[in-house]
């Protein structure tokens, strides 16, 4: 079962007597019976809310509304979903609220009788147990101006959440939607006002929510359909990312925004925003043609809805389009003999054509997971069906195989993770997902329990690596033989090769570059054939590639002390002092501001699309899935932005610091370690250490930093999981990650020309932040410059980033919430990125002895960058 | 102790380990073999209560106190925190049908709560160190605000709102009277009439009543995983949360093992204390449970260690031998109540969710 989750709800109002003239009829003539029919086709046609009004005049409208009610509630397909109790007389929806099990929506109160009325009536509404719709209607009337809205709203939130205790999460304000190009100036900015309004009270009352009655604003156009709904869609493109999350609205008054005529799209504007003197003139003139029509959306592609259901599903699964899903699939369920052969035909046969086109490259990663979604909701539908065949006849249902995914122990990526998930999932395998963080225990009595097939482990940061030979040793330890597979963005097959299969020899070990390769190593694997052919395959390449790491020496190294010779070692000080020392906190940002410092090309590549922005929409190859996956993603980054689904955070250091051999001792007594470049340079380049940008007599400066998109995008991730969305979930997340990058460049941007301030005058284009073509660096302990992640724990404490802005380490030292970015800053004009490289016994020992470690320590820290083999070198020792 | 202290001593109890509640009160009553003559006492005579009056459990408040000082003493013995008051069907509309007046109905909620607060109070001054508490049994009605009560009419009801308001709002006021220190509004069979007995407590809070916590305990009719009215768990909790209750369960109906999904679910949902009293699970051809102590606190143990529980207990066929092994199962660390995200909850018979 699905939860209906979503951003904008669409209240029904077809059992409104103030809204639909045949209800009214309906109810004024006492058929109840027909009335109720409308009540069942309005939510089988979607409604997530139902809106009963019985504001008649020649009605009893307490009675009408508790003989409506009560009918209903004996209806399961029309009670399943909430009501919305709508009257302006209390009387009526009081009576309402004695008729409704489940938690209702009042519609409205308002402090138009003054505050004593508003009060008494919210606190009946919290002891009956419903949500309330307030007006923004005041003792002086209705708002009409934001600023009367605003005031209005926030002087309501205030008495409800501290005078009656009102949950905000339960407060929907409606700001009042009037018309606009009535030809009276004075109306002319009232879009504007309800839009701006809604954002600001969406921001000033944290936790309410924003409606409106949606036809209110085209009434000057009554009879011309079309610029109404051109009109109702603007309104909604405008309203909804500044927070306007419910609304009644007649889902067939609305077109689809791209596809209003432009001219008539550019006009409707100008009167929405209010963007030009004469735009109500304009409109007017320009609408006359449209008189009498009735809109265009119909003319939309539907030619494929004519073909054999079959088809349609296949159609549906490859154009991702989940409008018709339920229906198509319930006709092929009852065309089958089980709803089972749905799946295993008409279904399977589409994911196959899905997966065909993607595995030759003609369908692109969030294609596919749109398809996946697509799947679900079919596959939802027929779930039901499933359990009861289950139930009556004692079947067990298929899988082609159960697969065990998680991200191991101390990492907290799951992107990637996910989205082979979902690939195996639309290709018809069982996914057990543990998520991130797993302990190896975990994973292997969870892949026992539950009768895996096989388990995939993934991982993002190096200290994974480890994990996962833990968990491949103790597959060997627990006689387990099921395959593991091996995936994730710092694993490799050398690594695979050197470090995990070794340990593992009763069960195929597999390295599983990207997603597109999953079903096809999966496939292989379940498959009693094929199984020791993909199994022995692998072994000979990773004993090829065994040998061929052991039968070339390593390249040669300078001792330490040679390249300590070699070193670029600065005397003087990188710049002025920053603008202050110790610890700052950053909180409150501009989602817009940050996002035009988001780099958008290793964003395509999390989707598998390689390329770089914006050359990568026209791509010849992937650019068409480039473009849908950037249309989509700019929707959401709407959201995002006009409803803050983000709240990232920033902390900053500076202090007095000085260079001591390698190292760095700031005037707070704590050390930060840096390593030396070991290569031998055929050129006159230094080996460079991190240490080195920093003066050696105590009046140099130094900073770090750690910024996070925040956690809320784990929870928005979360809910459109469990909506079945997984193609939002991993966007969402993907969008959280770019957000921390961009916060991390914007603060950056911020250090040098303000907060430290030693490049005041600097201009950069966008392009050339990314070129990073400006003076100091920012490097991350974890990548190339820094390969010791531990050396996070000491930038933590100094910037006390749990504490400030909630981002913490794994045991491992991988930052959560996943979406952060934490580093160091050096602003001497020589500093630049540089890679250590891989390094020799001596300077692990001298790094060991200044780390206060011991050898085995270090060695395990440092495992992916040392140029020896410490297992060989323990050997000869002993 | 006040009973503020009690409830004080109550929610930091509630914090630190699973509170253990009784079990039956039917099975045991079953048990003694009462005839007319217990039930009637000389309060009720024939000439004045024509009819049967056996069967009448909860009029033994009245006429036969020394029985239910004893059941409470029983599960007291065995390890129980809290005891519920025998006033189950203790309502105007309840009793209709043994015809007790009005007054009669309010005395047994008083006497019986009154009773349940001397035995607690001795336990407590007993064992100081485990202070014992009451609850003031709230049960469902025969009468039901959400169904229909005639096949051909399906918007007909036999009660109306306020009528089970007024009837729950007099045994509420009854309850505390009596000393209760806290109510239990229990085997839910429709939400709406819950939601009526909290709206009675609301306003007599609102009307200077002392606030006492509440605990909301629903009942999963089968494997629909649905209540009798038809709502899913999620619903239910979506429609009673606005009552901000001390715990909210399930109980009766199901065995431990059918109840342990519904209650998971709510060990996920509920932003408060979650608590369960299973029956000893089926009944048999017979009519009897037979599930042994042991076999409900094997259920017991599971739920415990897997983090579902903060208050557990027993109902239909639960004896004081099974709460003995259950408060022995539920020696485990309790449930941490989560947070969740923010978000406007509404529900018919299914829930419905939009994030704030």
């Amino acid at each position: 079962m699905t939860r209906p989750i979503a951003t904008f709800i669409n209240v029904g109002e077809r059992t409104n007597v103030t809204g639909s003239a045949r209800f009214r009829k309906l109810i004024t003539a006492g058929d109840y019976p027909a009335a109720v029919e409308v009540a069942r086709q309005q939510v089988e046609n979607g409604a997530q809310i139902i809106d009963v009004n019985m504001d008649e005049g020649m009605l009893d409208g307490a009675e009408a509304m508790t003989t409506f009610l009560n009918l209903i509630a004996a209806e399961p397909d029309i009670a399943r979903v909430p009501v919305m109790i709508d009257s302006s007389k209390w009387e009526v929806i009081e009576a309402g609220l004695k008729c409704v099990q489940g938690k209702a929506v009042v519609n409205s109160i308002s402090m138009k009788e003054g505050e004593e009325s508003f009060l008494e009536q919210a606190r009946a509404c919290l002891a009956y147990g419903a949500a309330v719709v307030v007006m923004a209607f005041d003792e002086d009337g209705q708002a009409d101006i934001a600023s009367r809205k605003i005031e209005i709203c926030q002087r309501a939130y205030r008495l409800l959440t501290e005078e009656v205790g009102f949950p905000p999460e339960d407060i929907i304000f409606d700001p009042n939607i009037f018309a606009v190009a009535t030809g009276i100036e004075e109306h002319n900015n009232y879009a504007v006002d309800f839009i701006e309004a809604a954002k600001e009270i969406r921001r000033i009352c944290p936790g309410c929510h924003i409606s409106g009655g949606l036809s209110n604003v085209s009434f000057s156009f009554r009879g011309n359909e079309p610029v109404r709904r051109a009109m109702h869609s603007v309104f909604l493109y405008h309203a909804i990312p500044a927070g306007m999350d419910m609304g009644i609205v007649n889902a067939g008054q609305l077109d689809i925004y791209d596809e209003i005529e432009p001219e008539l799209r550019d006009m409707v504007e100008d009167v929405i925003l209010n963007r030009r003197e004469d735009s109500t003139e304009r409109l007017v003139d320009f609408a006359e043609q449209f008189r009498g029509q009735k809109g265009k959306t119909a003319e939309k592609d539907t030619k494929w809805r004519d073909a054999p259901v079959a088809k349609r599903l296949e159609h549906a699964l490859i154009n991702g389009i989940t409008e018709f899903i339920v229906e198509d699939t319930e006709e092929a369920r009852q065309a089958a003999e089980r709803p089972l052969h749905v799946i295993e035909g008409p279904l399977m046969d589409g994911m196959n054509v899905v997966g065909d086109l993607f595995g030759s490259g003609k369908m692109f990663l969030p294609q596919v997971v749109k398809s996946a979604r697509v799947m679900k909701a079919a596959v939802a539908h027929l779930e039901p069906f499933m359990e009861k065949e289950k139930e009556e006849m004692g079947l067990v249902g298929q899988s082609k195989g159960k697969v065990l995914m998680a991200t191991v122990k101390g990492d907290v990526h799951d992107i990637g993770k996910n989205i082979v998930g979902v690939v195996l999932a639309c290709n018809g395998y069982e996914i057990v997902d543990l998520g991130v963080m797993v302990p190896a225990e975990t994973i292997l009595d969870t892949a026992v329990e539950q009768g895996c097939d096989m388990i995939g482990l993934s991982g993002l940061i190096t200290p994974s690596l480890d994990e996962m030979v833990y968990v491949a040793r103790e597959m060997e330890r627990l006689e387990m033989d099921m395959p593991l597979l091996i995936g994730g963005a710092t694993t490799s097959p050398a690594h695979t090769a050197v470090k995990i299969e070794p340990g593992f020899k009763r069960g195929p070990v597999i390295h599983v570059s990207d997603a597109s390769r999953a079903v096809g190593v999966v496939s292989g694997l379940m498959n009693e054939e094929e199984r020791p052919i993909v199994w022995e395959t692998a072994k000979a390449r990773y004993q090829r590639m065994r040998e061929a790491r052991e039968g070339g020496p390593p390249q040669k190294r300078l001792p330490i002390a040679e390249a300590r010779q070699k070193a670029f070692q600065t005397e003087t000080a990188s710049a002025d002092a920053p603008s202050f020392t110790g610890v700052q906190t950053f909180e409150d940002f501009d989602l817009a501001e940050v996002a035009r410092y988001i780099d958008w090309s290793p964003y395509f590549a999390s989707w598998d699309l390689a390329g770089r922005y914006p050359q990568i929409l026209e791509d010849e190859v992937v650019g068409e899935a480039a473009s849908s996956l950037w249309a989509d993603t700019q929707a959401m980054m709407q959201q995002i932005v006009g409803q803050q689904w983000f709240a990232p955070k920033a902390v900053i250091g500076f202090w007095k610091a000085s260079r001591k051999g390698d190292d760095i001792v700031l005037e707070t007594g704590d050390t930060l370690h840096t390593l030396r470049q070991q290569m031998i340079k055929t050129n006159e380049r230094p080996n460079f250490a991190l240490s080195d940008f920093i003066a050696p007599d105590a009046e140099d400066h130094f900073g770090a930093f750690c910024v996070t998109a925040g956690d809320e995008a784990e929870v928005r991730a979360k809910a459109f999981e469990e909506a079945g969305d997984d193609y939002s979930a991993i966007m969402v997340k993907a969008l959280a990650d770019r957000f921390a990058e961009a916060m991390a460049e914007y603060m950056h941007m911020r250090v040098r020309t303000d907060l430290w301030g030693y490049a005041s005058d600097e201009t950069l284009s966008n392009d050339e932040l990314i070129k990073e073509a400006y003076r100091g660096i920012r490097p991350a302990p974890g990548y190339p410059a820094q390969p010791d992640h531990t050396e996070k724990e000491t930038i933590f404490k100094l910037l006390e980033a749990e504490e400030r802005i909630g981002v913490g380490l794994t045991t491992s030292f991988a930052m959560y919430p996943a979406a952060s970015v934490s580093g160091l800053y050096f602003a001497h004009p020589e500093s630049a990125y540089f890679a250590v490289g891989r390094i020799e016994r001596d300077q692990v020992a001298d790094y060991a002895a200044r780390k206060g470690w011991d050898m085995r320590t270090a060695e395990r820290w440092l495992a992916p960058i040392l140029n020896y083999d410490p297992m060989a070198v323990e050997g000869e020792v002993a | 102790m006040t009973r503020a202290e009690r409830i004080a001593a109550l929610k930091a109890a509630a914090k630190e380990r699973i509170l253990v509640f009784d079990g039956s009160w039917g099975a045991l009553i079953q048990r003694m073999g009462l005839e007319e003559k217990d039930y009637r006492g000389e309060r009720f005579t024939e000439a004045a209560y024509p009819g049967q009056m056996k069967g009448n459990n909860d009029i033994l408040c009245l006429t036969r106190p020394d029985i239910v000082a004893d059941i409470h003493n029983q599960y007291f013995a065995v390890g129980a925190d809290i005891s519920e008051t025998n006033t189950f069907s203790a309502t105007t509309i309840a009793q209709a049908d043994y015809d007790l007046d009005p007054q009669s109905v309010r005395d047994i909620s008083y006497e019986g709560a009154k009773t349940g607060r001397r035995v607690a109070d001795e336990w407590t001054a007993k064992t100081p160190d485990k202070p014992r508490f009451l609850a003031g049994s709230i049960g469902p009605l025969n009468k039901m605000l959400s169904m229909s009560s005639d096949v051909n009419d399906p918007g007909a009801r036999e009660v109306t709102f306020d009528q089970v308001y007024d009837a729950y709002r007099m045994q509420v006021e009854a309850l505390y009277e009596g000393g209760v220190d806290l109510y239990i509004i229990e085997t839910i069979t429709d939400t709406l009439n819950c939601k009526a007995a909290i709206k009675a407590v609301k306003d007599l809070e609102a009307e200077g009543q002392e606030a006492l916590p509440i605990w909301i305990s629903g009942t999963i009719t089968d494997r629909s995983g649905r209540t009798l009215s038809g709502q899913t768990v999620e619903a239910f909790w979506n429609s009673v949360r606005h009552a901000e209750p001390f715990a909210i369960g399930l109980n009766c109906a199901l065995g431990a093992d059918l109840m342990r999904p519904h209650i998971a679910e709510l060990a996920r949902i509920a932003d408060t204390h979650v608590a369960a009293f299973p029956n000893a699970g089926l009944p048999n051809e017979m009519g009897e449970y037979d599930e042994t102590p042991e076999q409900t606190a094997g259920h017991i143990q599971e739920w415990a260690s897997s983090g579902l529980l903060n208050l557990v207990g027993g109902c239909c066929g639960t004896t004081p031998d099974h709460i003995d092994a259950i408060a022995k199962a539920a020696d485990q660390p309790t449930r941490t109540v989560p947070g969740r995200p923010r978000a406007m909850r509404l529900s018919g018979l299914e829930p419905f969710e939009l994030a704030s």
